[in-house]
């Protein structure tokens, strides 16, 4: 038997034919849905005359467009709430579980999918949305796709893809005091480039890596897509295994003992070849900060914004209009840079763990008066942890309000928009011209560095302050 | 979805020299809210074609009137970012069929193809080729042969193959989508989850 990866173990498996010189037919597991990029897929089916295949695989929320804040209320925007609704009657038509808007399953799609424990080691899983990657973190495959592959798989549950190429991103050692999984992935990202994982998936691998929590490995497998790989998975481990157990769509029972049985197969061979192999030291990453419009322009913050010196051609002119975006100059340090709005969220870092370290942080604190900050839970279960754990005081005493949950200002579909020219230290995933609203400028970061912009009202190290 | 039969195209292009398009800009998240698939190209490049008060900025090339064409050239990594198909369907709306770049990202080009609109990979010296034939002459032409996988730069006769993964190509040439495909191995899919 030739050594196989966790990836082509688990890819192999779901292949239900190998189309001559095309790609493979690969059954799918677990598909997600939202209001966004389902509606035409719906209309598609319509159009053939074709019903949901297996609704009982796939799950619907509706996430990008909602507001957060008076979810009780009709959603204010005419074609948000029509979209919304257009979700909402699809699944009805279709038979497909459908979390609306204030109830108890509702949220990010990527933060409830793991927490009701559909998110399982060894599935295959899709959603149109490219932030799918972030479930990986459990040993699965899990990737974005369009709006005619969403069609594809409620069709058929199947879906038509390449083999992509294996990378392997190993980070040995341990992790300074202040540093997150969110800066081991921006620190990533910085030295292989918004394109260097693509064609592959990536699997992580090291010391720095199984020591994360399912939090972290989250935060990480969910940026993969931000250094051009589809998507990123870590090996699951006992880590994994207490974090699925008990949750409502686990294995229960003998299912359990069943399950755990085929999981403990879940990971690379020993001699297993990757095409692409990298490999990290954890003491060499510190606190790390965007100061471009690509997620690969990240710096440590106590760095200074490097020169264009060396680059050339188009290389050059996009780096200066992105430096002109953000108003920024080469040589610039980014330490004590004014900061005007700070959010807290997304499919990225808005799960427990992270406002937990953001509560911690700010505890005794106040937040700088030029700071708006809006905090918002990546679900209703998030939400209510939060509320059960007694941070809402801790936030509240710091001059913080909790908002309701929704992808909200990290992509800016609904009324949460960073103004034209305005600074953003943002713990989302894109710093894209205009993604956070448009002529924002967005400063990615983790929770602890979000939190220290959110009481200075500057960049700041969050080390100095811990 | 159903898309204009690929074969051959010859018109000229319209330049984009830079790197790292990502989707947002092709089309901003705020354009997203439609429940059907039309009207996309209003909106491509919305805040890089547009000022804040919805007046034209002149000096981006959809807006420069020498510039037009069927085939849209990009600096290396195109299409990175967000999953949005509406990206292609907004290129496609405006009136492209072809992109040119060094380098794609995946799931940009899956959403290309699988919406008639041709995602061309050329080496990144032959796509400076192509820039500099645009600004020397803005009229320039261009063949781009899918039946031979050749594209031509008609001024100078400079030509390079590109690569496509044939059952795609078959896709293209006959207007072809997965969803027929995979609708008619139903059989064969139920009896994998029997296994």
């Amino acid at each position: 038997m030739t050594a196989k990866t966790l990836f082509d173990k688990i890819w192999d498996a779901h292949v239900v034919k190998e189309v001559e010189g095309g790609p493979n037919v690969l059954y799918i597991d677990r598909h997600f849905i939202h209001e966004v990029t389902s509606p035409v897929a719906f209309l598609g089916l319509k159009t053939r005359g074709l019903k949901v295949y297996r609704p009982d695989q796939t799950t619907a929320t509706p996430d990008h467009n909602v507001p957060t804040i008076n979810q009780h209320l009709s959603i204010k925007d005419e074609l948000s709430r029509n979209q919304v609704d257009m979700l909402k009657k699809n699944c009805d038509e279709n038979g497909i579980v459908y979390h609306g808007l204030g109830t108890e399953g509702h949220g990010v799609v990527h933060i409830i999918g793991p927490e009701m424990g559909l998110t399982q080691p060894g599935m295959t899983i899709v959603c149109g949305d490219s932030h799918t990657s972030t479930h990986g973190a459990f040993g699965a495959i899990a990737f974005g796709i369009g709006t005619s592959e969403v069609e594809m798989v409620l069709a058929s549950q199947c879906i038509m893809q390449p083999k992509p190429k294996k990378m392997r991103i190993t980070v040995n050692g341990t992790l300074d005091k202040g540093v997150t999984a969110k800066d081991i992935a921006l620190y990533i990202i910085s030295k292989i480039s918004t394109s260097g994982g693509t064609g592959h998936f990536i699997e992580y691998a090291g010391s720095a890596i199984t020591s994360l929590s399912m939090e972290g490995r989250m935060t990480l497998c969910n940026l993969s897509i931000e250094s051009g790989a589809r998507g990123g998975m870590i090996a699951p481990d006992e880590t994994t295994f207490n974090y699925v157990k008990g949750r409502q769509f686990a294995p229960k029972g003998e299912d359990w003992d069943k399950a755990m049985e085929k999981w403990a197969e879940l990971k690379s061979d020993e001699d297993a070849v990757f095409d692409t192999d990298y490999t990290f030291d954890a003491a060499d990453i510190e606190p790390m900060i965007t100061y471009g419009t690509n997620p690969g322009m990240g710096i440590g913050v106590s760095q200074t914004i490097p020169t264009s010196e060396g680059l050339s051609g188009t290389d050059k002119t996009t780096y200066q209009k992105s430096l002109q975006y953000m108003g920024y100059n080469e040589g610039d340090a980014m330490k004590g840079k004014p900061v005007d709005f700070v959010f807290l969220g997304s499919c990225t870092n808005g799960r427990i763990e992270d406002f937990r370290e953001f509560a911690a942080f700010v505890k005794g604190k106040k937040k700088a008066d030029n700071v708006t900050a809006w905090l918002v839970p990546g679900s209703k279960a998030v939400q209510n942890q939060i509320e059960a754990e007694g941070l809402v005081p801790i936030l509240e005493e710091a001059g913080f309000q909790l908002r309701q949950p929704g992808c909200s200002a990290c992509l800016a579909m609904n009324d949460d928009k960073i103004p034209t020219g305005k600074y953003s230290v943002s713990t989302s995933n894109r710093n894209f011209e205009g993604r956070q609203g448009p002529g924002a400028r967005t400063l990615l970061a983790s929770p602890l560095t979000a939190a220290a912009a959110a009481v200075t009202g500057v960049i700041a190290d969050p080390r100095e302050m811990m | 979805m159903a898309y204009d039969k690929f074969s051959i195209i010859n018109t000229s292009a319209v330049p984009l020299p830079y790197e790292n398009v990502d989707t947002d800009q092709i089309i901003p998240a705020r354009f997203l809210k439609a429940v059907e698939r039309k009207g996309f190209g209003d909106n491509l490049f919305r805040d890089w074609r547009y000022e804040n008060d919805g007046s034209p900025k002149a000096d981006f090339p959809l807006n420069n009137p020498k510039y037009s064409g069927k085939i849209l050239v990009g600096g290396k990594n195109f299409g990175s970012g967000s999953s949005r198909e509406h990206a292609a369907w907004a290129i496609y709306d405006y009136g492209f069929r072809v992109v040119v770049s060094s380098f794609f990202a995946d799931i940009f080009k899956g959403n290309a193809l699988n919406n008639g609109l041709l995602p061309v990979v050329v080496s990144p010296e032959f796509l400076e080729k192509i820039f500099d034939q645009i600004e020397k002459d803005a009229d320039s032409t261009f063949e781009v042969d899918l039946p031979n996988q050749v594209f031509t730069i008609t001024a100078t006769g400079e030509s390079t193959d590109f690569e496509i993964n044939p059952y795609k190509k078959h896709c293209l040439q006959n207007g072809l989508d997965d969803i027929d495909y995979l609708v008619e191995m139903k059989e064969q899919i139920a009896e994998f989850e029997q296994a």
